[in-house]
């Protein structure tokens, strides 16, 4: 992976009358990674995608996709881009080659590297045998991987997908995972939206963490599960009031291997280094105060918590319908 | 070949591509408006209708203008369906993600309406004609009356297309179309001449460019070229006030919506 910059977004910003979508947004997305947009619905993620696909003009700030400006130079931005829209973008009484050759002439390819262009993404997203048939009769997965076929006729320098493996089984969603590795590979620079964790995690080279219009935090998902500090513990009561709450995280504090504490509305969220050596002394503190656990969960810290930490609340919470 | 044209074309295929393969809509586009109108209320009114009122031999003959014109106003206000429903499935913004000049799809759209209609009127000549009903004015008279059938469905189309692109969704958008297109009619010559009409419908029917679209349509139909020609020019003259008004009023919307 090279570190030349593809993506170089500045203060971006999209106002309407009443709300504000996105604020004050600034990335930058290196060429040849796949770089996540991790939010809940409405975060604003739809909104960063279109303004880059330049569909929708930003009411402040730039950005420029390899040192083209996506407002002034749209035409060009449009030459390097594919985009992948959400699944229901499928024109249900044309056949897959038929979206494939329309496109084809939209972006004016040579009749004859169009049609082997097409045999061979057909090929590559395994919808030869379908081709012919109309996409009224598709499956989710097919469609999706028509899609893929479809931001990938222009062969294009930078690859957008608006939530790829939105509503798809799990067997559809390993093999997009899979094509998407494999575009990286080839060198294509990739940007998505997902609001699943387990995608941003295994699948993102980088990712930022949107939340009503704003970044909260942007890194690696190793880089952003390492920077919490440590495995995490926590701690439901039975009687959650803030006096009891306080007294054990006083009766915590300064215990060896605990690294941070801090209170929930439940309990208690605590850092700890050494694990095995760290609950039991919780536990003993615990009994010290004589405070009741309703329960105790640990783990390696996941992305959720990450999620949690940045933006107080969890991804897992939200809704995940399509977004609008 | 020309960039833009290969555009429009490809375009225009696909509009082409979905209407023959929904079939029954195909029928329905083309059959409905003479089956229902024409062929249905020539027939039912041939009797109650005053010969002398309709200044025509016969019902059916005064109401082929006024049948040819509904099929371009029907027509042109739903030209923007599909626009819409591609808007809301997010077709549209695939396409506007691709390099194509922004004026191809709004183009592809006229041309489909356009020529789908221009295939209509000439249906319900020919339905007209086996009911012995034939243009006075012969050949060029029909020329003429295609000609003025797209000047108004151009823009008709383009009030359509404005709608779809600034209706929040399209109940909102088929409420408009319902409300707009059967006041059109019966406030119009479509069936029944101005002369006869209540005073108020006469006066709201004298500012409805529908009305002097059919009035110079019937006469190259009905009688002949030399009371045709007047109509034409006065007709000509309010659909190039009419075309100059939705065309701006559709770019602005268009430019709203797609920048």
């Amino acid at each position: 992976m090279s570190d030349a910059v593809a993506i170089e977004v500045k203060g971006l910003g999209k106002a309407y009358d009443t709300v504000t979508a996105v604020k004050d947004l600034s990335l930058s997305v290196i060429q040849g990674e796949i770089f996540g947009l991790l939010g809940p619905n409405g975060a604003g993620k739809s909104t960063t995608l279109r303004i880059l696909i330049t569909t929708l003009n930003p009411t402040s700030g730039t950005a420029t996709i390899f040192g083209h400006d996506v407002v002034k130079e749209a035409d060009t931005i449009r030459r390097l881009i594919g985009y992948v829209p959400q699944e229901r973008a499928i024109d249900r009484f044309l056949t897959g080659r038929e979206h494939l050759l329309l496109l084809a002439d939209l972006y004016h390819l040579p009749k004859n590297e169009a049609l082997t262009r097409i045999a061979s993404l057909l090929k590559l997203v395994d919808l030869e045998e379908h081709a012919d048939r109309v996409a009224k009769g598709y499956s989710g997965g097919m469609k999706r991987k028509l899609d893929i076929a479809c931001g990938l006729l222009p062969n294009p320098k930078v690859l957008f997908l608006d939530e790829p493996t939105l509503g798809l089984d799990v067997q559809s969603r390993l093999n997009i995972w899979q094509y998407l590795r494999q575009l990286r590979e080839q060198g294509m620079t990739i940007v998505m939206t997902t609001n699943y964790l387990d995608e941003a995690d295994q699948l993102c080279d980088r990712i930022a963490i949107i939340d009503r219009g704003e970044i909260r935090a942007i890194g690696s998902p190793k880089d952003l599960k390492a920077s919490l500090g440590g495995d995490g513990v926590w701690l439901t009561l039975e009687d959650p009031q803030p006096q009891i709450i306080e007294t054990l995280s006083t009766a915590l504090k300064g215990l060896p291997f605990v690294r941070a504490i801090r209170p929930t509305p439940q309990g208690l969220d605590i850092r700890v280094d050494a694990p095995e050596k760290a609950l039991p002394a919780i536990l003993e503190a615990t009994n010290r105060v004589e405070c009741r656990l309703d329960g105790i969960e640990y783990h390696r810290p996941r992305l959720d918590d990450v999620f949690v930490a940045h933006t107080g609340r969890s991804l897992k919470d939200q809704p995940t319908e399509p977004t609008t | 070949m020309n960039e833009q044209m290969q555009e429009v074309l490809a375009l225009t295929n696909r509009w082409v591509k979905r209407l023959s393969r929904e079939k029954f809509s195909m029928l329905f586009t083309l059959i409905q408006p003479m089956l229902f109108w024409l062929i249905f209320f020539g027939n039912l009114f041939q009797r109650a209708a005053d010969v002398q009122v309709v200044q025509a031999p016969n019902y059916m003959s005064f109401l082929a203008a006024g049948v040819v014109v509904m099929t371009v106003l029907n027509n042109g206000l739903a030209g923007g369906v599909d626009l819409l429903f591609d808007k809301e499935n997010g077709f549209l913004e695939r396409l506007m993600a691709t390099p194509i000049r922004r004026s191809s799809v709004i183009l592809s759209r006229f041309l489909f309406v356009m020529a789908i209609t221009a295939m209509q009127i000439l249906v319900i000549l020919g339905v007209a004609f086996l009911f012995g009903v034939s243009a006075e004015t012969g050949i060029l008279g029909i020329a003429l009356i295609l000609v003025i059938g797209m000047l108004f469905g151009v823009g008709l189309t383009a009030i359509s297309m404005a709608m779809a692109f600034s209706v929040k969704s399209h109940g909102d958008f088929f409420s408009v179309l319902g409300f707009l297109s059967l006041p059109m009619i019966f406030l119009s010559s479509a069936l029944v001449p101005l002369a006869a009409m209540p005073g108020w419908m006469k006066t709201l029917a004298f500012f409805n460019p529908m009305t002097w679209v059919i009035d110079a349509i019937r006469p190259l139909i009905l009688t002949g070229w030399s009371q045709a020609l007047p109509q034409v020019a006065i007709a000509l003259g309010v659909l190039a006030v009419f075309d100059a008004l939705c065309l701006y009023g559709g770019a602005r919307a268009f430019k709203r919506s797609v920048g």
